[in-house]
C-alpha cells in the first residue's frame, strides 16, 4: 500500500520541478531582477562609463561633447596646484588613521570586550560619534576650535598664551581635522574588533591563561593573530574612507586656508563641479574610480584570501 | 552551584589595568566634551561661551531653541530628510530583496555572473562617482528633485544590500522553498508570504543602514537640490551657519535640535546597526 503511494511521487517530484523551474521561473525572473538592473546601470555603471568619455573632451557640460582634447585633462590635474596637495592630504589621513585610530580602537576594545551594563554604556558612547551626520560632528568641532568663541581659546587662556585659530592656519588645520576624524571613526573600528575578539572562544584564552601566558602576551600571541581578519577589514575601511572624505571637511575649513586642507572629493567638487569644468572633474572622478579600484582588487589578493585559506 | 559559577565569572573576567581604565576616562571625556558644550552653548549668550565654557549657564533661557522650532526651516527640511529617507528605505528594502531573492533561490544561466556584476557596486563609494551622477540625473531632469537623490541613492546602496539579503536568504532552510514549490507555489507567492516574514531582522539591518545613510548624507542633495524649500536638514543646517556666522549660541541650539532625533534613533536601532556592521564586515 505505502510502497504504490509513494513510488510515483518519489519518481515524479524531480520532473515536476525542472519543467515548473523552465516554465515558470521566468516571470518572476523578470520582475525581481529588472528594477536592480535598471538602477545599478543607469546610476552607478553607465555614470564612470560617461565619466570615462568625457575626461577625454573640455565639456563644460552643455551641447555636444565636440572638443576632443586627449590627455589634456588628466595633464592638467597632475600638474593642478593643489592636487598634489589633496592627494598628500588623503594620504597624511590614511597614515594617521593607521597609526593612531586603529591602535586606540584596538586598546580600547581589548576592554570593552566582556559585556556588562558598563561596558555597553562606555561602548555605546563611543560608538556614538559614528552615527552622527558628518556635517553636525564637524559643525560641532568648528565650534570647538572656533578663535574667538571655541573652547581652544580657553584652553590657551587657561595655559597663559594665546593659541592660533586653527581652521585658520595652514600648518594646524591637518592635525585639527585628523583629531575630528579619530573623534568620529574611532568607535566604528572598535565595534569591529569586538566583534571579532567576541568570536575567539574562551577556552582559548582560558588554557592560554591556566598555561601561566602573561595578559599582554595573550594579547600579543593569541588575539591579535585571531582577529587577523578584523584587522584587514578595518585597515581597508580606513583607506577607501580617506580616499573619499568630504562631508567632515566642507563644515570645519572648507578646503581653506589657501586651498591647504583639500582632500581629492573636495577638490573634485571645488575645481571640477563648482566651476563646471566637467571634463576636468571627470579626470579626477576617473583616477579617482581607478584608485579604489585597484586598491580593493591588490587588497582582497593580497589579505582577504589568507583569511579564506 | 551558584557560587561556582559565580567564581567563574570573577575568574574569567579579563582585570582591567589601572592604565586602560585612564584611557577609557580620557577616551569618554574626549567624546562627551564636545557635545556637552554644544548642549549647553545653545543656551548661553554669546560672551559667556568665553567666560564660562563647561559651566551651566548663568539662565536656562530657552529662546534660541524657540526661535528655531517656531521657524519654519528646521522642521521643513528634517520632513524633506524624513521624507527622501524613508523612500530610499522602502525602494531599497524591495529591490535589492527581489534581486537578492532572485540570485539566491531561482537557477538561471548568468545569475552568478549577475552577482559579480553587482559586486562592482562595492568597489567604489558614491562620491567617487558624484560629478557623472550629477550629469545623468540632471539628463534624466531630476535636478532639485527628491526622487532624484531617492533613486540615486538606493543605486548606490543595491550592492551592500544585496550581499546582506543574498547571504541571509541562503542560509534559510532550503527545504521550506522546495515544500512550497512542490505545493505549486510560486516564486513570487515564495518571495512574498515566506522568505520576507522569515527575513525581518535583515531587513531591519538593511533598512536601518539605508536610513542612517540617507539621513546624514551631504554631498549628494548638495549636488542635487538648488531650491532651499526642498532642502535637507544638512544642507539647512549649514544655510543656517552661513547666516549666522558666529553666532554660535544659535547655531549651537539648532546643532542640538537636529542631534536629538538622531541620538534617540541610534539608541533605539544600535543593535541593527551593529550586527549589519559585523555580519557586512565578515563577508568583506
Amino acid at each position: 500500500m505505502t510502497t504504490i503511494t509513494t513510488s510515483p511521487a518519489a519518481v515524479a517530484p524531480p520532473r515536476r520541478a525542472r519543467r515548473y523551474m523552465d516554465r515558470k521561473s521566468l516571470v518572476p525572473l523578470l520582475l525581481f531582477l529588472p528594477p536592480a538592473l535598471f538602477l545599478f546601470v543607469v546610476l552607478v555603471v553607465l555614470p564612470m562609463v560617461d565619466a570615462a568619455s568625457f575626461s577625454f573632451f573640455d565639456w563644460t557640460g552643455y551641447g555636444p561633447m565636440t572638443d576632443f582634447v586627449g590627455l589634456k585633462n588628466y595633464e592638467d590635474v597632475l600638474t593642478h596646484r593643489h592636487f598634489g596637495t589633496a592627494v598628500r592630504n588623503s594620504l597624511i589621513v590614511i597614515a594617521v588613521s593607521l597609526a593612531i585610530q586603529l591602535p586606540l580602537a584596538m586598546w580600547v576594545s581589548l576592554a570593552l570586550v566582556e559585556k556588562s551594563w558598563g561596558v555597553n554604556a562606555i561602548r555605546t558612547l563611543f560608538f556614538l560619534p559614528y552615527m552622527l551626520a558628518e556635517i553636525a560632528a564637524g559643525l560641532i568641532w568648528k565650534f570647538v576650535y572656533d578663535g574667538n568663541y571655541g573652547l581652544v581659546p580657553t584652553v590657551g587662556d587657561a595655559l597663559g598664551t594665546s593659541l592660533p585659530h586653527v581652521l585658520g592656519d595652514k600648518v594646524w588645520v591637518m592635525p585639527a581635522i585628523m583629531l575630528v576624524i579619530v573623534w568620529k571613526y574611532f568607535g566604528f573600528h572598535m565595534m569591529i574588533y569586538i566583534a571579532g575578539l567576541q568570536s575567539i572562544p574562551s577556552e582559548v584564552i582560558e588554557a592560554a591563561r591556566l598555561d601561566g601566558v602573561k595578559k599582554w602576551q595573550i594579547v600579543r600571541h593569541i588575539k591579535l593573530p585571531m582577529i587577523w581578519g578584523s584587522i584587514v577589514i578595518s585597515v581597508f575601511f580606513s583607506i577607501i574612507g580617506a580616499l573619499q572624505l568630504f562631508d567632515l571637511v566642507i563644515p570645519l575649513s572648507n578646503g581653506g586656508p589657501n586651498n591647504s586642507s583639500h582632500t581629492i572629493v573636495t577638490f573634485l567638487y571645488q575645481f571640477g563641479i563648482l566651476r563646471m569644468k566637467l571634463g576636468f572633474g571627470g579626470a579626477v572622478s576617473v583616477m579617482l574610480f581607478i584608485a579604489c579600484v585597484v586598491i580593493t582588487v591588490v587588497y582582497r589578493r593580497l589579505l582577504f584570501s589568507r583569511e579564506v585559506d | 552551584m551558584s557560587d561556582v559559577t559565580a567564581n567563574r565569572k570573577r575568574r574569567r573576567r579579563p582585570e582591567i589595568s589601572p592604565f586602560q581604565w585612564l584611557t577609557l576616562a580620557l577616551v569618554a571625556a574626549f567624546i562627551i566634551v564636545p557635545f556637552y558644550t554644544t548642549v549647553l552653548g545653545g543656551f548661553k549668550s554669546i560672551g559667556e561661551l568665553r567666560t564660562n565654557p563647561f559651566g551651566l549657564p548663568a539662565s536656562w533661557d530657552p529662546a534660541n531653541f524657540t526661535g528655531i522650532i517656531f521657524g519654519t526651516a528646521l522642521f521643513r527640511s528634517l520632513w524633506n530628510s524624513l521624507i527622501i529617507a524613508l523612500s530610499t528605505v522602502a525602494l531599497s528594502v524591495l529591490i535589492a530583496s527581489m534581486a537578492a531573492f532572485a540570485l539566491a533561490h531561482i537557477r538561471f544561466f548568468g545569475s552568478k555572473f549577475l552577482m559579480s556584476f553587482f559586486m562592482l557596486g562595492l568597489l567604489f563609494p558614491a562620491s567617487t562617482a558624484i560629478l557623472p551622477l550629477f550629469i545623468k540625473l540632471r539628463d534624466l531632469g531630476l535636478l532639485d528633485s527628491h526622487l532624484g537623490i531617492i533613486i540615486a541613492q538606493v543605486a548606490f546602496s543595491l550592492a551592500f544590500s544585496i550581499v546582506l539579503f543574498h547571504s541571509f536568504f541562503k542560509r534559510l532552510p532550503h527545504e521550506l522553498i522546495d515544500a512550497a514549490r512542490m505545493d505549486n507555489c510560486g516564486y513570487l507567492k515564495i518571495y512574498w508570504y515566506i522568505t520576507l516574514p522569515l527575513s525581518l531582522p535583515i531587513i531591519a539591518t538593511v533598512g536601518v543602514f539605508a536610513f542612517v545613510g540617507s539621513w546624514n548624507s551631504f554631498l549628494l542633495p548638495l549636488i542635487v537640490l538648488n531650491t532651499d524649500t526642498n532642502y535637507t536638514w544638512p544642507l539647512g543646517i549649514m544655510q543656517f551657519q552661513g547666516q549666522y556666522g558666529s553666532d554660535w549660541p544659535k547655531i549651537l541650539a539648532y546643532l542640538t535640535l537636529t542631534i536629538i532625533p538622531a541620538v534617540g534613533f541610534f539608541l533605539l536601532a544600535q543593535r541593527y546597526i551593529i550586527s549589519g556592521l559585523t555580519g557586512g564586515a565578515v563577508k568583506g
